[in-house]
């Protein structure tokens, strides 16, 4: 049986998560390739409906990178993003997406090192906890190896 | 001591005698207008609008209490009241009703400043059909309430909708006025004023405020209350237990063909335009192709659960539990449980109630630097 391999879709904010990751780049800080970054001007923009798609569509996990409160480079859409994030949570809780599934995080624009222990952990984390419900890809090829 | 006024009724006149209060009410200018649930000349009930300038007497066909809700009143309230017309008006409302108007006017979707709003007390509705039936078999506003009030809201082969049964909301609050009929005998309603508004109306009309509402009314709304909050958290765990993943999510929306209808009878869904109706979701062929390519299969219409979800990310927080997705929906799908469920959780997550309180506010609308820190976990 292969490995598990989950798929993370990772919403950086610009200004400080995505540095961080540009930093965690030049520091030659290696990080596992499973996420997949998306660009976002801030954590505040990220729509619950991204997330919902990005489930929906067979990710095993989803991380919401903002800058950390007080330093947001829009005030306080870091703030909006907290309260949204716990929202969305328990909508999908309920249809049995696990919250350690779906994380939000302040990584500032100079924690590289912060990034990669972060995507570590979560994909250590994910490892252990399994394919999402939804993604069938997984499903498919579970039946395939047994 | 509540102030209220009774109004006695003989059997089959209760309407009569409401219809001859707000008469007065617009006689004396306490109001210019009024929004009721009236006998519609042909056939059912509908909310209408009489003006001090059109044909009062119109208001003769008023039955408030009639046990149906064709669409919820929230949403007419802010069709009339969102541009103001700056006229006085009086709206009946039942709770559901008005607690989504509370989350419409926080939303600036509606504005009360001219209304006079009253409640009344519910028992419960029957669906739209139904309720038609219910005309035909000459049965009338009071024989529901007599039968209600005693738990016997069936008839035939027809009953009160499932999201009445588990409303813990029969007597409504932040009104001006409140009409309460539950056990407050047979040939007796009480108007009751719960704010200055209320009192200035009911002066206005030249009407004292010598009553109160009889101790045994309260007590029966009480009891009422705790037997539905019962017959709720069952509901709510057997449904939690039934649906818990996406495959029954899926299951339960086998039926759905992406009409929206639920959104449009919805009277928290706020947006003016839905995302689901704009370019966002109107994709290319290739688009299509692309998704069939990478997922194997892609049912058509496409985005269904997407759909929900996301309408759930929008509504819960303001949903109201009135029912009126489960009652729009024209293939069958009980709608109410799927959002009902989620929105006590999304609710309780922030101390929240909808339309509890107008200076409530909602949930994403404000913030704090040190809240919520278990969602990062993070402490600087």
């Amino acid at each position: 049986m292969s490995e598990f391999e989950p798929k993370i879709v990772g919403f950086f904010c610009n200004w400080c998560t995505f540095t961080a990751a540009d930093l965690a780049g030049t520091s030659r800080l290696s990080y596992p390739p499973n996420i997949k970054i998306i660009r976002v001007m801030c954590s505040g923009m990220v729509d619950p409906k991204y997330v919902i798609k990005a489930f929906l569509n067979g990710v095993d996990g989803v991380l919401i990178g903002g800058c950390w409160p007080g330093d947001c480079h829009y005030i306080n859409g870091n703030l909006k993003a907290r309260r949204r994030v716990a929202m969305l949570t328990e909508i999908l809780k309920q249809y049995g997406i696990d919250e350690r599934r779906f994380w939000l995080r302040w990584i500032a624009a100079s924690e590289g090192n912060m990034l990669q222990e972060v995507v570590n952990e979560m994909t250590d984390k994910l490892i252990k906890l399994g394919p999402s419900p939804l993604n069938k890809s997984h499903k498919a090829d579970l039946v395939l190896d047994s | 001591m509540s102030k209220s006024i009774k109004l006695s009724f003989k059997k089959g006149e209760l309407n009569k005698e409401l219809a001859d209060f707000f008469k007065k009410m617009i006689e004396k200018n306490a109001i210019d207008a009024l929004l009721a649930p009236m006998t519609q000349p042909n056939k059912g009930v509908m909310q209408t609008l009489v003006t001090k300038n059109s044909n009062i007497k119109a208001i003769d066909s008023i039955d408030p209490f009639a046990p149906v809700v064709p669409v919820n009143g929230a949403k007419i309230a802010s069709s009339i009241t969102a541009k103001p017309s700056n006229r006085k008006v009086a709206m009946i409302l039942r709770s559901c009703e008005i607690r989504a108007l509370v989350e419409l006017v926080k939303l600036k979707q509606a504005n009360l400043d001219d209304v006079l709003l009253i409640g009344i007390d519910c028992i419960g509705r029957y669906e739209n059909l139904d309720f038609l039936k219910f005309q035909e078999q000459g049965e009338t506003s009071e024989s529901f309430i007599e039968k209600g009030v005693a738990g016997n809201t069936q008839n035939n082969d027809y009953d009160i909708s499932k999201a009445c049964k588990i409303c813990e909301f029969p007597r409504p609050d932040n009104v001006d006025l409140r009409l309460c009929i539950i056990d407050t005998g047979s040939d007796a309603l009480y108007i009751e004023s719960l704010s200055l508004k209320g009192d200035k109306a009911l002066e206005k009309a030249g009407i004292d405020l010598n009553d109160s509402v009889p101790a045994s009314s309260s007590n029966t709304v009480k009891k009422l209350i705790k037997e539905r909050i019962n017959a709720r958290d069952k509901a709510f765990e057997e449904y939690r237990e039934s649906s818990n993943s996406f495959d029954d999510l899926e299951k339960r929306f086998a039926a759905c063909i992406n009409c929206y209808n639920c959104r449009v009878a919805c009277p928290v869904c706020y947006c003016k335009e839905c995302v689901f109706v704009t370019d966002t979701f109107r994709h290319n062929g290739d688009q299509y192709m692309a998704w069939a390519d990478s997922f194997g299969t892609l049912k058509m219409p496409a985005d269904t659960t997407f759909y929900h979800l996301t309408r759930m990310s929008h509504m819960s927080l303001f949903c109201v539990g009135c029912g009126q997705c489960t009652s729009a929906c024209p293939n069958d799908i009980d709608l109410m449980p799927v959002f009902r469920t989620v929105a006590n959780k999304t609710q309780d997550r922030f101390d929240y109630q909808a339309g509890r309180a107008f200076d409530e506010a909602q949930p994403l609308t404000i913030f704090d630097h040190d809240e919520f820190v278990e969602v990062t976990g993070q402490v600087k």
